[in-house]
């Protein structure tokens, strides 16, 4: 369509999503955000102004090409759109879902000075979701059948493992992925909820990244099973280690280890991966009282309150220390969590959890906050109001404050550099570590953070491994 | 991988397998375990892992049918896979520097302690061993084990065979009789690690003990096998599963393993009933 013809959509406001509704889902586990229509998506993407020099590409970690994809949706050539954004993303239909867009892409779009940005990431969705309704996911990748420029190894496949592996088998490397759980896909998997993120579209994905002609092997505990050093005798060039921000805190306050108090790892990996919420169909039980306290303000907490409400508890509070200005999940899900009935107790901190006879939690006691001066983080420090004390009545207690890497693979890798928290040093352009041939990227190098993050740094990884396994092979 | 190559019923409902996984097998110390699941739908739960065999590259798996998984494991014949199985995981028994040890069995535990009894008759440290069950014939691997013990002992409740009565009385007889021990190793009931524990506390005996509780991950991720030691809070997984039985706090630990007892007896039903069944 000629430039001079071409009238953009002036609304301020993006074409509203639909979704299912409040009452109804939190009855199920089915997603909650339904995805554009073919006409919606159209209508979204003439809100881009094509901007002559377009700042949102700068807001992506993987540099999408944002403008070219929206046009060609746009012009309805949704499957050209699909592969165009597939050539710097690997996992769109996860990104579009999950990414937190309004600090990326856009945050930069221009039109949101007045009003609401283009609804990139809906966009991002409606293009991977069309290409997969079509036979063949709108055509395979090639797979290439040379002689392989070399063999990588990558430990993990969450969003970091799966994009640096995609990456190399693509620039010709036989790449064999270890995960230490019985599925791969990481945090996408063990996570973040059906409702907001289908396992389907995991495994879709995973299949495509497959089809390149890498090779996941699960049950593989790198650290346990083979060390670093024994994958190097083994004859790999390089290796990448993408294995997640690690383990979950736990507050140290007393009464911790009361039946009914759990991490949201554990919770949601309950949930997730095992199928929980279908026991006894599937064995693994998790079991929520009447009433739940989830600790903490990012989106683990919003997920495991929101999986706890479809589990069907009564009452879910939020207990954060903060207020929700420094809360750092998606704007996104504080809404859902919100328009589900979720309360939200901000400025607010647990001190000790009271028990019963049988071990099991019978409440919460919390103190009050104020927010005082900003800490080493920017954000205002919280401090206890003196005398603020009050119980919480709740039987289920779930942790989601953070977590520590995980020492398994530092322990049994000589000469692997650490931060003082224990993740790795890695250089952020290439992910080099300390060790020659070692490379790092993701949460375990920047502490929990966010898919795209993690799939940037499996990126830049996998062109540092390329560049490094080339010059020696010649060398 | 992961195929069923010997299959043994020891007792009724305790049974014996050997896996082929040449990975596992050459990783694999005393004191470890490995995490397994059996069908897509399956939970993953901890077994000790009993004995290796690196050449050959298999693994001993002991177990006793208690809950839906086991029961599920124990259907599987030889020739059959496990779909998923994981390991080595844990920290391996330190057996460094012992001259002499005691090592009390219960129920299964005897299968749980053959390979630490062999790496410690290898490294020539003299083993007393008691086994206890509740009556004879659910005494396993006596012939197994006998032959890296200097003495072997059995405690059976109803006297069938040995000591009518608890290990503990056996244990306590051999320290009163001025029996001297670098350290005890318990495995069985946490009850009896428990009791074993209060006793050796008395003599100050060092006394190691080995944790199976619930688990999910057994990588540290999860935080589900937490327990209490010495007033801390550690992670089985991955700080255990064997720790210092004076320090444990066994009543949590009681307490942490009852945590699914209802989910678990309604999981058992249905298995029974689709089992009666004809499935
Ligand atoms: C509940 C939840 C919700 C989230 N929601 C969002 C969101 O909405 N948007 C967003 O952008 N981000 C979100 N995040 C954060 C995001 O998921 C992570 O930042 C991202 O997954 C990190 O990717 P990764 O590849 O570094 O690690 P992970 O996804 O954690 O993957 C690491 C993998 O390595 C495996 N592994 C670990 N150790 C070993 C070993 N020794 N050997 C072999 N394998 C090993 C693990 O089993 C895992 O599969 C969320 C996180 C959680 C927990
Ligand atoms: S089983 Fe998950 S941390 Fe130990």
């Amino acid at each position: 369509m000629a430039e001079s013809k071409r009238k953009p959509n002036l609304a301020k406001t993006k074409v509203p999503m639909p979704e299912q509704d409040p009452q109804a889902r939190v009855k199920n586990f089915e997603e909650v955000a339904l995805g554009y229509t073919p006409a919606q998506a159209v209508e979204e993407a003439k809100r881009c102004l094509r901007c002559k020099e377009p700042h949102c590409i700068d807001g992506c970690p993987v540099n999408v090409q944002i403008p070219e994809f929206i046009r060609l949706i746009e012009e309805e050539r949704f499957v050209e759109a699909y592969h165009k954004i597939l050539e710097m993303n690997n996992l769109p239909a996860i990104c579009g879902r999950v990414c937190p867009q309004e600090n990326q892409c856009e945050k930069l779009c221009l039109r949101g000075e007045k009003g609401e940005p283009v609804a990139i990431g809906r966009l991002e969705r409606f293009a991977a979701d069309y290409a997969a309704s079509l036979p063949e996911n709108g055509g395979k990748p090639a797979v290439r059948d040379s002689q392989p420029k070399g063999r990588v190894a990558v430990i993990g496949s969450g969003p970091a493992g799966l994009t640096c592996a995609a990456d190399l088998a693509k620039a010709g490397y036989r790449v064999t992925v270890f995960e230490a759980f019985h599925t791969p896909g990481g945090v996408l998997v063990y996570g973040i909820p059906e409702f907001r993120l289908p396992k389907s579209i995991v495994q879709r994905e995973i299949e495509n990244v497959k089809s390149l002609g890498v090779d996941i092997q699960t049950n593989m505990v790198i650290g346990k099973v083979l060390s670093i050093d024994e994958l190097f005798a083994q004859g790999y060039d390089a290796v990448f280690i993408g294995t997640g921000a690690g383990l979950p805190d736990f507050l140290r306050i007393p009464g911790e280890n009361l039946n009914g108090v759990m991490s949201a790892n554990e919770f949601l990996t309950r949930v997730n991966l095992m199928k929980g919420y279908r026991f006894p169909e599937y064995d693994t039980p998790v079991k929520v009282g009447r009433r739940v306290a989830v600790v903490g303000g990012g989106n683990v907490a919003m997920d495991a309150a929101r999986c706890a409400l479809r589990l069907g508890a009564e009452k879910v509070y939020i207990v954060y220390r903060r207020s929700e200005e420094e809360m750092p999940a998606r704007r996104e899900e504080v809404h859902h969590a919100k328009e589900e009935g979720i309360e939200f107790r901000l400025l607010t901190n647990p001190v000790r959890i009271l028990g019963d006879d049988a071990g099991w939690v019978r409440g919460m006691e919390c103190v009050c906050m104020e927010l005082g001066e900003p800490d080493a983080s920017g954000r205002r420090k919280p401090l206890c109001k003196p005398g603020s004390e009050h119980i919480v009545d709740v039987e289920t207690v779930i942790m989601a404050l953070g977590t520590t890497p995980n020492p398994l693979i530092a322990r049994t890798t000589p000469g692997l550099e650490l931060t003082r928290f224990g993740g790795i040093v890695a250089d952020e352009a290439t992910g080099q570590t300390s060790r020659e041939g070692v490379f790092a990227g993701g949460d375990i190098v920047t502490g929990a953070a966010t898919v795209i993050l993690a799939m940037g740094a499996g990126k830049k990884a996998a062109k540092a491994i390329d560049e490094y396994v080339t010059a020696k092979r010649q060398g | 991988m992961n195929r069923i190559l010997k299959k043994r019923v020891l007792a009724p409902a305790v049974k014996l397998i050997e896996v082929e996984n040449p990975f596992i097998a050459a990783k694999a110390e005393p004191g470890q375990f490995v995490i397994l699941r059996v069908y897509e739908k399956g939970e993953r739960i901890p077994l000790t892992i009993s004995d290796y065999d690196r050449e050959k590259g298999t693994l001993t798996i002991v177990f006793q049918e208690i809950g839906k998984t086991t029961t599920l494991l124990g259907r599987l014949e030889e020739g059959d896979r496990i779909l998923d199985l994981v390991g080595p995981l844990g920290k391996p028994t330190n057996l460094e520097n012992l001259q002499r040890v005691v090592v009390i069995g219960g129920g299964l535990g005897t299968a749980l302690v053959l390979s630490q009894v062999k790496e410690m008759h290898k490294k020539g440290t003299r083993v007393d061993c008691i086994i206890g069950a509740r009556n004879k014939d659910l005494i396993i691997l006596e012939e197994e084990i006998s032959p890296y013990c200097e003495n072997l002992y059995i405690a059976t409740d109803d006297g069938s065979r040995g000591h009518k009565g608890f290990v503990t009385d056996v244990l306590k007889k051999l320290l009163d009789e001025g029996n001297r021990y670098d350290r005890a190793i318990a495995v069985g009931p946490l009850i009896m690690m428990k009791v074993v524990s209060n006793l050796t506390r008395q003599y100050g005996l060092p006394t190691v003990v080995s944790m199976n509780p619930i688990m999910v991950d057994g990588t540290g991720m999860c935080g589900c096998c937490r327990l209490t030691v010495g007033g801390e809070t550690k992670f089985a997984c991955v700080d255990g599963p064997e720790f210092d039985g004076h320090l444990v706090d066994f009543d949590e630990v009681i307490k942490r393993t009852g945590m699914y007892r209802e989910e678990e007896k309604l999981a058992m039903e249905l298995l029974q009933r689709s089992l009666e069944g004809g499935l």
